[in-house]
């Protein structure tokens, strides 16, 4: 599970990274034989945020290949399963069997959510724009955001509070005033009314559906309005999602020539078969199969104004449509994927799963609002209510399952 | 048939900014190799691009020089495509809201005025460089010269021959020059050149196939690439020589030939979209106000003014708007000293003077107009002689330094003891009887001769009109 472990790894204040993120004592991969062994010359600004509030850097977590699958399946270190082959994050694994207090790991395409799902542990995505990215290996920018996963709400929250605030170094970065919205005392409204996406809900398997039952009812009982909504509109974000994340993603892992440091491949004789050969090598099959996708999206023809620009107002359509439903509900309940358990055959046998199976998550990534993981179910919230929505995570904590 | 030709030019300039446009690496020409490098600028994950703000002001200035229309939300842009100094293999640019559109720059030729149009001005990061050693067959990278900021002029193809293009060169050169946006020195690469070109049958309003000519960085070769390409044009129309195609090709100076260089991309293939982690910048009317006032008067505005108000003759006046630094000491001097064809002397001549003494250009001129104004009226005042105030003015080169002190501490300030004056003339005119003599018999020159021999004596230190008085009474009395 842990790529790279500390020396001291004493669990109480001890927060691990996943490999995404980079650290000057531990290389960071990507999860990629392309990145095998990198040493970044810098860390990441919220490896130095937990440093400053007096935690150690507890290991560095394994991640598929720059963190676009399902649940760290493509790994070029391998994979994290059980014997009978059912994938686990290792993220969520580390948090569920290290005891450490938490672990930061960037959410680029919902595998963070679909491993705390599945593991049952708590994680959050927080509000684009309150965690620096300062030093997170760029895959999809406009939508990624470095998240918190921990056994219990407050571990997460001690370790939320840790990390946001502003950071010059990143032009996306929001006011501290802003950032604070997250913290603990924040005054945002408390999640009244919920409402369940039934266009997401209707397709989830059996087990997941009752984790959505299982959560209704807690709801219910502490006073909380559950409503159900058909949602379609939702439905959308996952192309235009997929469009934006494989687009930015060409561009982000192009910087991965073979020239400079990372593989390089020792069969070439110019710099055409230096970069093939070396790209060829290193990269795996999802990763090349979202680099085509992505260059395709962005290529402008004369009648086609190109699939990216489309995509980017449906991002649009996308946020708008939620901000109004935002007007009525405090939260949309959404599955965090349509089975509770997956394995190596299901991601041998469908490379591009994580492709469709972020048809959960998409809505919130292509907006950048928070998106809270508790007992298996997903709550999506207006931006900068990360507080409201992880009160909600604590009720659900202390009814139980 | 009579043919013209249709050019239009990319001249990428480099800005005169102290640091990167992302990243706060050193901006300076030159250097060790890769020592102007960190993270962000030789592409390693995780660094996000900031914004130099200098660069937008500087992007606003060139296009408030030109004429241009400023958006005021301008964003950046990725241009993706592969090579290896070209540490991210994307480059950040701008496409979709350039800072400055439709711009406009007068010049003119031997053919009379003319408007060329701008069509807009966008900032970007420049590439670094590839170092061949032929000897090893080995590439090197130096990243030193990634993410320098420049800015890429792009123009109508309103233009149709060499010198209407070096016209329009020199002209940009020196808008830009004077608002301080860069050095615009083509032998160091800040400003360079790529030309498109095509040629079609004289009035007809259908272009014809274009080629395009990168990174020329000489007036004069670009004045023959222009003139060599246009012939191959027509060549190739009339007689068929060859089929003309569009395309990137190379100019060879030596050889004074163009060459077509391997071209697989178009324009398309750059896959432009934009730079999700720089977000849109918004350009207030208070900043666009800052940068609005702090912009020079244009040379020629400032030519009819010290034409005009100061009374300098049109050649003085045409030779100082030459250089923004000639213009800015000129300007200062006269505030001091009160006599604009002093201030303006001692510019065009004693300051080019030493100048090209140390093999530097007018625009490297680096001595405070408030000390040069001093210096004038220290002369003026008949208080330090000419020959003096001259060497004053080389030290003035060497260091900071306030001329009456310097004057002072060199025993440089005319004196008006007249009693020193008398025992030098009497001394002098002792030591010398026949200059006395020659004088005279009627030899002016001997005259000379006794007046430089005091002057010696007395270091320059006295008023020159009452030392010659005073010589020639005591030569009468001789």
């Amino acid at each position: 599970m842990k790529l790279y472990v500390s020396q001291s790894s004493a669990a109480a204040g001890c927060v691990a990274v996943d490999d995404m993120i980079l650290t000057t004592d531990q290389p960071t991969a990507a999860g990629s034989k392309m990145l095998d062994g990198y040493m970044s010359l810098f860390g990441a600004e919220v490896v130095e945020k937990i440093k400053a509030a007096g935690y150690e850097v507890g290991g560095k977590v394994n991640v598929g290949e720059f963190s676009i699958d399902m649940l760290g399946e493509t790994s070029f270190y391998g994979e994290c399963a059980d014997e009978s082959g059912k994938l686990a994050g290792a993220v969520a694994e580390v948090v569920k069997a290290d005891g450490v207090k938490a672990c930061l790991t960037l959410d680029v395409n919902g595998m963070p959510r679909r491993a705390a799902a599945i593991a049952k542990t708590v994680f959050l995505k927080p509000t684009y724009g309150t965690v620096s990215r300062y030093g997170t290996i760029p895959v999809a920018c406009s939508g990624e955001t470095v998240g918190v996963m921990a056994n219990t709400t407050a571990n997460l929250r001690d370790v939320l509070e840790a990390v946001i605030g502003h950071d010059d170094k990143d032009g996306t970065s929001l006011s501290d005033e802003k950032c604070a919205l997250l913290k603990r005392d924040s005054d945002f409204k408390a999640v009244k009314k919920i409402a369940v996406i039934k266009a997401m809900t209707d397709k989830v398997d059996g087990a997941v559906a009752a984790d959505i039952d299982a959560f209704k009812a807690v709801a219910e009982k502490n006073g909380i309005e559950v409503c159900e909504i058909d949602g379609s509109e939702l439905l959308a974000a996952k192309a235009a999602w997929n469009v934006l994340m494989s687009a930015e993603l060409c561009n982000n892992v192009s910087r991965y020539d073979g020239v400079k440091y990372g593989y390089r491949t020792p069969n070439y004789t110019n710099i055409d078969e230096l970069y093939t050969n070396s790209r060829t090598e290193a990269f795996g099959m999802l990763l090349k199969s979202a680099i085509l996708y992505g260059s395709q999206s962005l290529l402008y023809t004369e009648k086609n104004r190109g699939a990216y620009d489309k995509s980017l107002r449906v991002r649009r359509v996308v946020y708008d449509y939620m901000a109004k439903l935002f007007e009525e509900y405090d939260a949309l309940l959404m599955p965090v994927c349509s089975k509770a358990a997956y394995t190596k055959a299901d991601t041998d046998s469908n490379v591009t799963l994580s492709f469709e199976e972020n048809v959960y998550t998409a809505p919130a990534s292509i907006t950048g609002l928070p998106a809270v993981v508790v007992n298996g179910v997903q709550l999506v919230g207006k931006a900068f209510s990360d507080s409201a929505l992880l009160a909600v995570a604590e009720i659900c904590e202390k009814e139980g399952k | 048939m009579r043919y013209e030709t249709v050019i239009g030019l990319e001249v990428h300039i480099e800005l005169a900014t102290e640091s990167k446009i992302f990243c706060s690496c050193s901006a300076k020409f030159g250097g060790e190799q890769n020592d102007h490098v960190c993270p962000a600028c030789c592409g390693m994950p995780g660094m996000l691009p900031i914004v130099n703000k200098h660069v937008v002001d500087l992007g606003m200035a060139a296009g408030m020089m030109l004429n241009c229309d400023i958006n005021r939300v301008t964003t950046f842009d990725k241009k993706s495509y592969y090579y290896p100094d070209l540490p991210c293999s994307y480059q950040t640019t701008q496409w979709f809201a350039p800072v400055s559109v439709n711009g406009r720059v007068d010049i003119e030729t031997s053919k009379g005025k003319k408007s060329i149009r701008i069509k807009q001005i966008h900032m970007e990061e420049d590439a670094g460089k590839l170092v061949h050693d032929d000897w090893t067959n080995t590439s090197l990278v130096d990243f030193n010269r990634t993410s320098v900021p420049l800015i890429e002029i792009v123009s109508q193809p309103d233009l149709s021959s060499a010198e209407e293009v070096i016209a329009y060169l020199e002209r940009l050169r020196s808008l830009l020059r004077f608002a301080k946006v860069s050095e615009c020195r083509m032998e160091q690469g800040s400003m360079r050149c790529d030309v498109n070109l095509s040629v079609r049958p004289e009035g007809s309003d259908v272009l014809g196939v274009r080629t395009e000519m990168k990174n020329m960085n000489s007036l004069s070769a670009i004045a023959r690439a222009i003139e060599y390409e246009t012939a191959r044009h027509i060549d190739a129309i009339e007689n068929g020589t060859e089929e003309l195609v569009q395309e990137t090709r190379r100019w060879d100076d030596t050889k004074g030939a163009s060459f077509a260089m391997r071209n697989k991309e178009t324009a398309g293939d750059y896959r432009y979209f934009p730079d999700p982690n720089v977000m849109p910048i918004v350009i207030d009317d208070e900043w666009f106000n800052t940068v609005k006032s702090n912009l020079p008067e244009f040379p020629e505005v400032k030519k009819a003014r010290y034409i005009d108000e100061l009374g300098l003759a049109e050649g003085d006046a045409e030779h100082l708007i030459q250089s923004r630094a000639f213009c800015d000491c000129f300007e200062g001097a006269y505030e001091v000293c009160g006599n604009a064809k002093e201030a303006a002397n001692w510019l065009i001549f004693d300051c080019s003077k030493i100048l090209n003494q140390k093999q530097q250009t007018v625009d490297q001129l680096n001595i405070s107009g408030k000390a040069l104004g001093e210096l004038i009226k220290l002369v003026l005042d008949e208080k330090v002689s000419r020959a003096n105030a001259k060497k004053i003015l080389s030290a003035m080169f060497e260091e900071e330094l306030d001329p009456a002190e310097y004057a002072k501490a060199n025993g440089f300030i005319v004196s008006n003891d007249t009693g020193a004056m008398e025992s030098v003339i009497a001394a002098v005119i002792a030591a010398d009887p026949k200059s006395v003599n020659d004088y005279k018999n009627g030899k002016e020159k001997a005259l000379m001769a006794l007046f430089g021999k005091c002057m010696k004596e007395l270091k320059g230190n006295c008023n020159p009109q009452v030392l010659r008085e005073m010589l020639l009474k005591s030569i009468e009395n001789a």
